[in-house]
């Protein structure tokens, strides 16, 4: 950066941008982080309550959850406070849907950067996974307090947790990388993603457990990801039923396929980026 | 950014069996071509249901696509073909040519934001463009994180940007409001902000746009001494302008881009001259075949004419004279269009502009356009000096531009008696004349 170095040089070959790209990556990791602040800074900005609102949405889809699954549907909580096994099943669901839905709509709110200056746009997915890993963590901290006031005292098999965050994480860049690229050359995921984030709730096992299923129907219903990932949650902090392997290891797949292919999927559309945005 | 001089693997591509003089330059251009395709689609093209129709439509095109590469309604363009130029470490190379020729395309394909279909481009150091002023300015966050996240876009490091905040902030003249958001700026704080970040980038190349350029006419000016700074700091600039005198008095080398090729390059002066020479040529051409125009099309301009003050068409007017520019135009699907504001713009002997002729500057009630009628625009005491001005002329109809048309025509003025005294200033001071008075009181 100093005069004193030798000024690097750039090569662009016409078909072959993919070669450094990992490079460019590295270099660029201070603008990932920027993102990722400037996005923590600007996300709770002019609001009354602030980050409290990191609280108070988990506390009330909470409440009604609860209502609606254990007193209305009376469902099974296999031996724990309900409230609590909503609240698993809600960290990783929530951070699922807000990473996907504010990544997917990430690069059409930043065409006004694309369209003007060069950098990996694969920075502008990544860095929005940042806010909502911050609200699941604070959203950790609320589950703490309610194992405190419920007094459950959470399993060995807690010490897991941090891999099935991990997969979470995967998961939900997998998913938003395509969901992001996609979004570019079809606007109809503006209509789709709301229409999935708010699908996937009842659909994934978060207001109940997934041994509700009926026995013959499980493995369909692990074809969705968040299954595993779910039902991962839970093992680690209630340790009730054994995990179900075939769920798991849907999940571990589909979060590496969502990966590779989405990656590929958005090289493909970032050679053209700035063209159609 | 450590020092990575070497790429070895680079140096092996086999495109570039021939390096020649690379090691002195700055940025080498070998083979540079961009395609663009335009889809001729309604506006649903780019949805879903255009992927299930064409995939149930495929094996039909497959059958078309051995006599078109491109499928239905697709047309290529190319913006760039095959361009190659050198430049040299601290040259300021000014980039002229038409409207739609290239420059633009060639300038996003430096600064690598959009990728070559073909070709190669190498250069040494960083690139950055005045182009990015305030890019990624985020209206909530502050002067002060503003600086941050704009430097950071544009390519610096956090140690860097630490260093120089200072200087940044001095420089920006904000000091007082550096905590507070920059939506509550004045459009001129917003502006000093951003320009005081890209003005402390340092990059080894600069890319000025200033066709593009936004902003008022101070942050312009801001922008070319900003540049004039650069060049004589030894720094290599490329310069895209449509103003020749800009071009002339800052470049060291010119190069005239033509429908995406290189046509020229050498001295300033020459090329600017060439480029005239092009706009002079592209006005013979009669309007209605013009296919280099902007716009909706919803009425496309098909015939310019100068008329003397008896409305005949005439070739050459002379200054004082009372003359008028005649528009003839298509509408394309209605009868008579609303709310339609017109203009004809003049440039002088370099290119820069001298004056427009704004239908709602001059009467506060938008013009209504039956079809078959020809829009006139009268000009009492033609106020020019002897030479040839080219006009530009567009056509909007509430806030979308429908038809624009660079250098439409030409005005060939001699001159001619404008005071009434039988002479005139002489040509060296200036282009046009000014009705004035003079007394001793």
């Amino acid at each position: 950066m100093d005069n004193i170095t030798e000024p690097e040089e750039t090569l662009i070959v016409a078909g072959r941008a993919g070669r450094r790209y990992l490079r460019d990556l590295w270099q660029y990791r201070e603008l990932f982080l920027f993102l990722a602040w400037r996005d923590l800074l600007v996300r709770y900005k002019q609001t009354v309550v602030g980050v409290a609102w990191a609280l108070i949405r988990p506390l009330l889809t909470m409440l009604v959850l609860t209502f609606v699954f254990s007193r209305l549907g009376n469902m099974p909580s296999g031996g724990v406070p309900y409230p609590l096994l909503v609240l698993c099943g809600m960290l990783p669901w929530q951070f699922f849907a807000g990473a996907v839905s504010d990544s997917g709509y990430s690069l059409l709110s930043s065409s006004g950067l694309i369209s003007k200056v060069y950098f990996p746009r694969l920075v502008i997915p990544a860095g929005t996974l940042v806010p909502s890993l911050v609200d699941l963590l604070i959203s950790l901290l609320f589950l703490l307090g309610l194992l405190i006031w419920y007094r459950f005292v959470p399993s060995a098999n807690i010490f897991f947790l941090p891999l099935f965050l991990l997969l979470a994480v995967a998961t939900s860049f997998g998913a938003g990388v395509w969901v992001s690229a996609a979004m570019v050359n079809y606007r109809d995921f503006r209509f789709i993603v709301p229409f999935v984030v708010q699908f996937g709730l009842y659909i994934s096992p978060v207001g109940f457990l997934s041994s509700v299923v009926p026995e013959r129907l499980r493995l369909l219903y692990s074809l969705n990801p968040l299954v595993g990932v779910i039902d991962g949650f839970r093992w680690c902090i209630l340790g009730q039923d054994a995990l179900y392997p075939p769920a798991l290891a849907i999940s571990v797949t589909a979060s590496l396929a969502l990966i590779f292919t989405g990656i590929w999927y958005f090289r493909r559309t970032e050679r053209t980026l700035a063209d159609v945005i | 950014m450590s020092s990575k001089t070497s790429h070895a693997p680079d140096r092996a591509d086999p495109g570039l069996a021939n390096p020649g003089p690379v090691n002195d330059a700055a940025i080498t251009v070998e083979n540079l071509s961009k395609r663009y395709e335009i889809h001729h689609q309604r506006a649903s093209g780019e949805g879903l249901r255009h992927v299930f129709e064409s995939a149930i439509r495929a094996p039909i095109r497959w059958l078309r696509s051995r006599r078109n590469a491109l499928g239905p309604g697709n047309e290529a363009f190319w913006a760039l073909r095959d361009v190659s130029f050198a430049v040299a470490q601290g040259e300021a190379v000014g980039i002229v040519g038409r409207n739609g020729a290239g420059k633009s395309t060639l300038l996003k394909l430096l600064s690598r934001i959009t990728e070559p279909t073909t070709g190669q481009i190498r250069y040494r150091g960083r690139v950055s463009s005045l182009l990015e002023v305030g890019t990624g300015f985020h209206p909530e966050l502050t002067g002060r994180e503003n600086i941050f996240l704009n430097a950071a876009i544009l390519g610096m490091r956090r140690r860097a940007i630490l260093r120089r905040f200072d200087e940044i902030v001095a420089f920006s003249e904000v000091e007082r409001f550096l905590d507070t958001p920059v939506k509550r700026y004045s459009s001129g704080m917003y502006v000093r902000l951003a320009f005081a970040v890209a003005a402390h980038l340092e990059p080894e190349i600069l890319l000025v746009d200033e066709v593009l350029a936004v902003g008022d006419a101070a942050f312009q000016q801001k922008c070319l001494g900003k540049m004039g700074s650069v060049v004589s700091e030894g720094r290599t600039v490329l310069f895209v302008s449509h103003n020749m005198a800009a071009v002339s008095a800052l470049c060291t080398r010119g190069l005239l881009i033509e429908a995406g090729r290189v046509v020229q390059s050498g001295p300033p002066q020459v090329v600017i001259e060439g480029y005239l020479a092009t706009i002079r040529a592209n006005a013979h051409r009669p309007l209605a075949e013009r296919t280099d125009r902007e716009g909706g099309g919803r009425i496309r301009f098909t015939r310019v004419s100068v008329l003397n003050d008896r409305l005949e068409p005439v070739d050459t007017v002379a200054s004082g004279q009372d003359i008028a520019i005649a528009l003839e135009y298509d509408l394309r699907d209605a009868h008579t269009l609303q709310n339609a504001a017109v203009q004809i713009k003049f440039f002088g002997a370099l290119g820069q502009p001298l004056f427009a002729c704004l239908s709602t500057s001059w009467s506060r009630e938008s013009l209504t356009l039956p079809s078959g009628a020809r829009i006139l625009c009268h000009i009492p005491r033609l106020p020019l000096l002897q030479g040839v001005y080219a006009y530009t002329i567009w056509c909007m109809l509430g806030n979308t531009l429908e038809d624009f048309v660079a250098n439409a025509g030409n005005l060939s003025v001699v001159d001619g008696d404008f005071f009434g005294t039988g002479t005139l200033p002489p040509k060296t001071v200036g282009e046009v004349l000014l009705t004035h008075s003079w007394s001793v009181r």
